[in-house]
């Protein structure tokens, strides 16, 4: 007789897999219920508050149709989104350049290290108003605050990373005739990706701080200067559209690098859950 | 072809300057001779791995001298190929992606890698799991795959530091087996490294015993046992308990 199967073994013991069936086998119907309630009662208080000082579900709504209506929301938000990105994308590639040169090379590290932890340690709101100073209210100015945001996580985990690739991977490139570059390239970045991966989630969320940081101090456009602009005329709903639109944007984003992270660095994720 | 000549090695302890120097290799000279079958045996820490490193050309010897074919070799090369005691596979690659690597290196292009890299799988027996992450397979097919890496290179010299020391004696006696048969099959010289008495006796034509503190050669011993060893029971003939008898009582003296 042939040997059964995996699944005729398992069908014979009875142990399919059971059917989702109590209520919490449906965690998302019960978060969105929790949700729900949220607004009703944030609509009950709110249409019973001072307009000036908070407003109510409802109101936001048809407050964010209006300023999609016109544009305004989403040429601010494109504004926003092109800064974001700019800043973002220079984080990521200084920031893995340089931890990839400051993990491999001593001599690197201790060239740059005492002016990244200078950088590092001191807060970075303070510096925004010297850039201003020197970088003007532009396009510049808020790239370089988002990326004094977000380059420090990216750069410090990929130093780490690469700092806690084993000795004897980097020993098998040598063995088999690796090049240097293809030991950075084949051996040393796999190796820290996962790292570096987590430092760009962290980075994610200081970036989205250090653009709103931006656009309030430079307040000419962005989501920020609509912030300020309707913040200075008291008309609270329209600034709760734009903070709801920076929340949706913080979760959209860390989501997709999350998403990222699972992809990049599958096999860590594999070994992981079978631990 | 391969010659070592009066090898030392001396490790001193990087951050500490003050603390004396560790003794690894001590005037080791030995040589293997063309499709020879060579095993280094020794106790832990007698610098087994150390000695292989060096004929690797992954850490330099501070006297003496390694000579493949009369060239002096002082950096890892085409001729000589490694099978890592841990493995030393990239846990981010597939299995077929570890056996590619080494080709990668030489920069084969991807379709020709890829049908070198299956049929040397198929040669270590792992034709199927070509798409497994190494931590999804076992520990024997791991070093499997390590030796697939190896062998799909080619080398004139298979250096193997203990390949099998962690598997389980089942499976270490099938791939000692494999490995035989290919041996066979290929003209390659094999420098085995274990600190099995049964296993050196079994595969090789020549054990080299080693004894630690410092790490030196304390004699050879001819393996005169007939081939092919995977058929019958070499391990009953008296000869064999004999040559074992023998080596264990120098790796006691
Ligand atoms: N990179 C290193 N730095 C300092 N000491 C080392 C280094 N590598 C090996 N040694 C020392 O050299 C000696 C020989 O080590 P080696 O790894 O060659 O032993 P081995 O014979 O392979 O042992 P095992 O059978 O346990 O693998 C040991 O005492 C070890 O502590
Ligand atoms: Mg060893």
């Amino acid at each position: 007789m042939a040997t059964p199967t995996d699944e005729q073994i398992i069908d014979e013991l009875g142990l399919r897999r059971e059917r989702a069936r109590s209520i919490y086998d449906h965690p998302n119907l019960i978060r969105a219920a929790s949700v729900l309630c949220f607004l009703a009662l944030w609509e009950v208080y709110g249409r019973r508050s001072d307009p000036l000082l908070l407003t109510y579900p409802t109101a936001v709504f048809w407050a964010a149709i209006q300023l999609i209506r016109t544009g305004e929301l989403l040429r601010q938000a494109a504004v926003s989104l092109a800064t974001l990105g700019v800043g973002f994308g220079v984080s990521i590639a200084l920031g893995v350049g340089l931890g990839l040169l400051t993990g491999r090379s001593r001599v690197a590290e201790a060239v740059l290290d005492p002016h990244l932890n200078a950088l590092y340690a001191t807060p970075q709101v303070a510096l925004t108003p010297l850039l201003m100073m020197w970088l003007g209210l532009g396009f510049a100015v808020k790239v370089v605050i988002i990326f004094l945001f977000a380059f420090f996580p990216i750069l410090i985990n990929t130093t780490s990373g690469v700092k806690n690739v084993s000795a004897s991977l980097v020993e098998v490139g040598h063995a088999y005739l690796a090049s240097e570059r293809q030991i950075l390239f084949k051996v040393v970045f796999p190796a820290a990706l996962p790292f570096i991966m987590a430092g760009i989630r962290l980075a994610v969320g200081r970036a989205l701080v250090g653009m709103v940081v931006a656009e309030l101090f430079t307040a000419i456009t962005g989501l920020g200067a609509m912030l300020t602009l309707y913040g200075n005329l008291f008309e609270t709903a329209k600034m709760f559209v734009v903070i709801v639109v920076f929340g949706l944007l913080g979760v959209g984003l860390i989501r997709a690098t999350q998403a990222l992270e699972t992809r990049m660095a599958r096999w860590k994720e594999t070994e992981r859950a079978n631990r | 072809m391969l010659e070592v000549r009066q090898l030392s090695k001396v490790f001193f302890e990087q951050n500490d300057p003050s603390k004396p120097g560790l003794v690894a290799l001590y005037d080791v000279s030995f040589s293997v001779r063309k499709n020879e079958f060579v095993c280094l045996l020794g106790p832990s820490g007698c610098g087994k791995t150390t000695l292989i490193r060096v004929i690797a050309g992954l850490i330099q010897a501070d006297r003496g001298e390694i000579r493949v074919d009369g060239k002096p070799v002082t950096a890892p090369g085409r001729d000589r190929c490694m099978v890592f005691q841990q493995f030393g596979l990239l846990p981010w690659r597939t299995v077929l992606g570890n056996v590619e690597f080494g080709l990668e290196i030489d920069g084969i292009p991807r379709e020709q890698r890829r049908e070198i890299s299956r049929r040397y799988l198929e040669l270590v027996g792992l034709h199927g799991f070509e798409n497994y992450y190494p931590h999804q397979i076992s520990g024997g097919m791991q070093q499997r795959v390590g030796i697939a890496r190896a062998l799909s290179k080619e080398p004139d010299i298979l250096l193997m530091d203990e390949p099998f020391g962690a598997v389980d004696a089942q499976t270490r006696e099938q791939l000692q087996e494999e490995l035989l048969k290919i041996w066979s099959k290929t003209d390659t010289t094999v420098i085995f490294v274990t600190h099995s008495i049964d296993e050196s006796v079994y595969l090789s034509d020549r054990v080299i015993v080693m004894q630690s503190r410092p790490g030196r050669i304390k004699e050879e011993v001819r393996v005169e046992l007939p081939r092919p060893r995977w058929e019958g029971d070499v391990k009953a003939d008296p000869r064999f308990a004999e040559l074992r008898a023998r080596i264990r009582e120098s790796l006691r003296g």
